[in-house]
């Protein structure tokens, strides 16, 4: 039983995948091809409403039915969520902790050094 | 009552200035670092209630003998609509202050955890779809992208360590489970919400150059916690591998067209010195300066609260 997240992520990867937008027939189309499970379109709407309400995906409401676009593409989310997790935002790092801040090229010669620069 | 606002005052100077600048020189941290912490958040807490409390005692010392009767004296009067007699500028300018300076803190504090629980939730949206679930390690994500990061995100009902591709292609498997060892202290540990209250102390007092200082430094020793954490499951000698090349891999690669990510971290010593406390760990404090330690933090923040009760117990 695939959970609502994962749901979400098989939807956002299919439109990522179109070559342009889609209708959410369309997006349980594609994802119930290949696949024994038939859902439902009312299942595949609360999917894109909640991928709508993150801001993931954009309705486009002029036509009918309506078409859902990406926001982004997916190298982009991902410089996003890179840009916030490497504490290049600012002030963003109140939300995670990283393991280790970047170092300058001063401090990698100091740790080079420490560690006997094997 | 004004014997102990001047003693009060006296102390939060001491608190806002010297003390801080002796712990951030002082070389113990390394070794216990946890103890550090305990003495930080004492320093923090003493530091707002001595000044909030040398205020108050001072603008009410007019109205009653000691701070309880002048108070409730002063809140009965203003409840009734007028000023209570015998009130002066300065025990007016006094009393204000301590009520706006203490709104200004809790509610920055307030204003402060509610952002940094937005930014998490925000980040977890974007890591839920982005990532794949690792099933080597429990509550562990993969995100597929070649720059070396590690950082868990601290939620009320479940906790996220994510991993970047580029640190598991930097790392060896001993040093991947340290940096996880690492991560799920900070979890465990609960070190986001100290990180929390002194960021939000550190926003509402942006004149207070301490404030930088103390953020900064509460910052590397929750870092030290963690450390410590890794290091009963890996050797000390492959954790301070896996910092080294985390921080420096960081550097080499960066993020795909995108620059700014590069940005070095404002304290460059940071990574450093949790490196040489690996390398060659500093002696420990011995017993009894540390049971010194953690009886002198208590005090702190009971003696300022005895010096505004005594007076009304004494009558």
């Amino acid at each position: 039983m695939a959970t609502l997240g994962d749901l979400e992520r098989s939807a956002l990867e299919r439109l990522w995948d179109a070559s342009g937008p889609l209708t959410a027939n369309e997006v349980r189309d594609a994802l119930n091809a290949g696949s024994e499970r038939s859902l439902a379109i009312t299942t595949v709407l609360t999917v894109l409403t909640r991928l709508e309400r993150k801001h993931f995906v954009r309705r486009e409401r002029g036509l009918r039915p309506h078409v859902f676009i990406p926001l982004k593409s997916r190298d982009e989310f991902v410089a996003d969520l890179m840009h916030e997790a490497l504490g290049a935002a600012p002030d963003r790092q109140a939300a995670l902790a990283r393991f280790v801040t970047l170092a300058g090229p001063d401090e990698t010669a100091a740790l080079k050094r420490l560690l006997g620069a094997d | 009552m004004l014997a102990a606002s001047a003693l009060l005052a006296a102390l939060a100077v001491a608190l806002a200035w010297p003390v801080p600048l002796v712990l951030v020189r002082a070389a113990w941290p390394d070794a216990s670092p946890g103890l550090a912490l305990v003495v930080w958040q004492s320093i923090a807490l003493a530091g707002v209630l001595s000044l909030l409390g040398a205020l108050l005692t001072a603008g009410l010392a007019p109205f009653g003998p000691h701070l309880l009767a002048a108070g409730a004296a002063f809140a009965r009067a203003t409840a009734a609509g007028r000023l209570p007699s015998g009130t002066t500028v300065p025990a007016l300018f006094g009393v204000s202050a301590a009520v706006l300076l203490g709104a200004h803190l809790a509610g920055n504090l307030a204003f402060t955890a509610v952002r940094a629980q937005r930014q998490r939730q925000r980040h977890l949206d974007l890591v839920l779809l982005l990532s794949t679930p690792l099933p080597d390690l429990p509550a562990t994500r993969l995100i597929d992208s070649p720059a070396p990061v590690a950082y868990c995100l601290p939620g009320t009902a479940k906790s996220v360590t994510v991993l970047s591709a580029g640190l598991l292609d930097l790392l060896s498997p001993q040093e991947v489970d340290a940096v996880a060892g690492h991560e799920r202290a900070h979890v465990a540990q609960h070190h986001n919400l100290v990180l929390v209250a002194f960021r939000a102390w550190r926003i509402a007092l942006p004149w207070f150059p301490v404030a930088n200082r103390a953020q900064d430094e509460v910052g590397l020793l929750v870092e030290m916690l963690a450390d410590d954490q890794a290091r009963r499951l890996v050797p000390d000698a492959v954790l301070a591998r896996a910092i080294e090349a985390v921080a420096s891999g960081g550097v080499a690669t960066g993020v795909p067209g995108d620059p700014d990510a590069r940005t070095p971290s404002a304290d460059a010593t940071s990574v450093a010195r949790r490196v040489a406390r690996l390398i060659a760990p500093p002696a420990p404090l011995p017993a009894a300066i540390r049971r010194l330690v953690v009886l002198g933090s208590v005090a702190l923040v009971v003696v300022p609260a005895v010096l505004l009760a005594l007076p009304a117990v004494l009558g």
